[in-house]
């Protein structure tokens, strides 16, 4: 763990966060103009734009950290897929409504958690903007919450829907609380959390949640893990080549 | 960080700053006539109600009738630089906030005073003026409610016979609510 230098783990720290907002804000995105109602529409967009504003933060902090010149934009649209340090659970494709809400269901009562105890970051930059976002996030939490309840708690094609949405998503939530070297050394130096500290609260919260939508929670599978190192779907290149597009294609492209 | 000294304190008349305390409290009191207002100083704390001044006339980019300062993202201004904070972490009107600032600062001639960003603390409704609420509500957007207020009130008709239609609406600081009494709907401003 000593090898690892100070301002590496800042760094690695402030991608993983910031690659988390970006490519779920990015996902967000894909659904503009595409909602089921004009109001559903608007909220997906806007839990979007919440989550590209934390990335906006955490990349453009994490280019000062590296101190190699890169700003967030670099970080955001001049990295290969291999460099992304986001977890699996972000770059799942949307699928239909029901899967977005698990996906969002899943991660923003994860994130609102984290956030919360990353108020107390050593970091002061890490603990402000968790401090501003926390009340955004919490929003998506009760957001996905209730679509969760009325869709589980609906027709039985939409409970059936949000429980195929479930079923895809489950397998990715363990990664949400693993803890590797990079995660331990940020979080014995306060800079980031350690998540096992509310996995107790995170579990109780889906399954409540959960049981007011009368539905089960999805059987344990199989852990998929890996997206903190590098590791990802195919999913997320297929992102990032239509995220990327523009400022590759013309690199000093200004609005 | 915002320093308490330069706080700004609780919202004053923009008369306040243009005269001294004295003839203004001349002016409030009625035993004398009213003194027009003196050509100010251009130094220390005229300086500084000056740009105050100068900032009550920058609108929101969004909902226009109301000004940056009604918002409460100005937390301080010294002579030499101004400190703005977010409303939402990815708002897209903060730089084009940030941009209507320079130019007004620069338009009155404050070319050398700067614009920083603070994160912290964090921005919430609750930096929202009196005013800017009372003019939130003329433009028929519910002001986000105050503590222990449970009832939306219609910015038309008054009714608190209201109901949420969609909890984001046209910007990411409002949500969608609808009368049910005067039937209109309207954008209440989120609670944050």
């Amino acid at each position: 763990m000593a090898t690892i230098a100070r301002d590496e783990v800042l760094f690695e720290t402030l991608l993983r966060l910031g690659d988390d907002s970006l490519i779920l804000g990015q996902r967000l995105g894909e659904w503009c103009g595409h909602a089921p109602s004009v109001e559903v529409d608007l909220s997906l967009a806007n839990m979007g734009l919440d989550l590209i504003g934390q990335a906006t933060h955490f990349l453009g902090r994490a280019g000062e950290a590296e101190g190699r010149g890169r700003d967030g934009d670099a970080l955001a649209f001049h990295r290969d897929v291999l460099d992304f340090r986001n977890c699996w659970l972000v770059e799942q494709p949307n699928g239909d409504f029901a899967q977005t809400m698990a996906r969002q269901f899943l991660f923003s009562t994860w994130q609102e958690m984290l956030f919360g105890h990353l108020e107390g970051s050593s970091d002061d930059f890490i603990a402000s903007v968790a401090a501003k976002a926390v009340k955004e996030v919490r929003y998506h939490a009760e957001l996905s919450a209730e679509w969760v309840i009325r869709l589980g708690d609906g027709t039985e094609e939409s409970r059936r829907r949000m429980t195929d949405g479930l079923d895809w998503h489950w397998r990715f939530v363990p990664e949400l609380f693993e803890m590797d070297e990079v995660a331990m050394a940020a979080a014995e130096r306060g800079i980031g959390a350690d998540p096992r500290a509310f996995r107790e609260d995170y579990d109780r919260h889906i399954r409540s949640v959960l049981a007011e939508a009368t539905l089960e929670a999805p059987k344990d599978q199989r852990p998929i893990l890996g997206g903190r190192r590098g590791h990802h779907s195919e999913h997320l290149g297929h992102l990032i080549a239509v995220m990327q597009h523009l400022p590759r294609t013309y690199p000093d492209a200004t609005w | 960080m915002v320093e308490a000294d330069k706080m700004r304190p609780s919202k004053t008349s923009p008369l306040m700053g243009e005269v001294g305390g004295g003839e203004r409290l001349h002016a409030l009191g009625g035993s004398q006539p009213f003194t027009p207002p003196q050509p100010l100083p251009i130094k220390g704390r005229g300086l500084e109600q000056q740009i105050w001044q100068v900032l009550e006339s920058v609108p929101d980019p969004e909902i226009p009738v109301v000004s940056v300062v009604d918002l409460g993202i100005v937390r301080t201004v010294s002579p030499e630089r101004v400190v703005i904070t977010p409303t939402y972490t990815g708002c897209p009107a903060t730089q084009v906030i940030e941009r209507d600032i320079r130019d007004a600062l620069d338009a009155a001639g404050y070319r050398h005073v700067t614009i920083e960003t603070t994160l912290a603390p964090p921005w919430t409704t609750d930096w929202i003026s009196a005013a800017g609420k009372a003019k939130l509500r003329a433009y028929s957007i519910a002001p986000p409610l105050a503590a222990g207020q449970r009832a939306v009130e219609c910015p038309q008709c008054g009714s608190i016979q209201t109901e949420e239609i969609s909890r984001f609406g046209s910007t990411p600081c409002k949500a969608q609510w609808r009368c049910r009494d005067c039937l209109e709907p309207f954008d209440l401003f989120k609670c944050h």
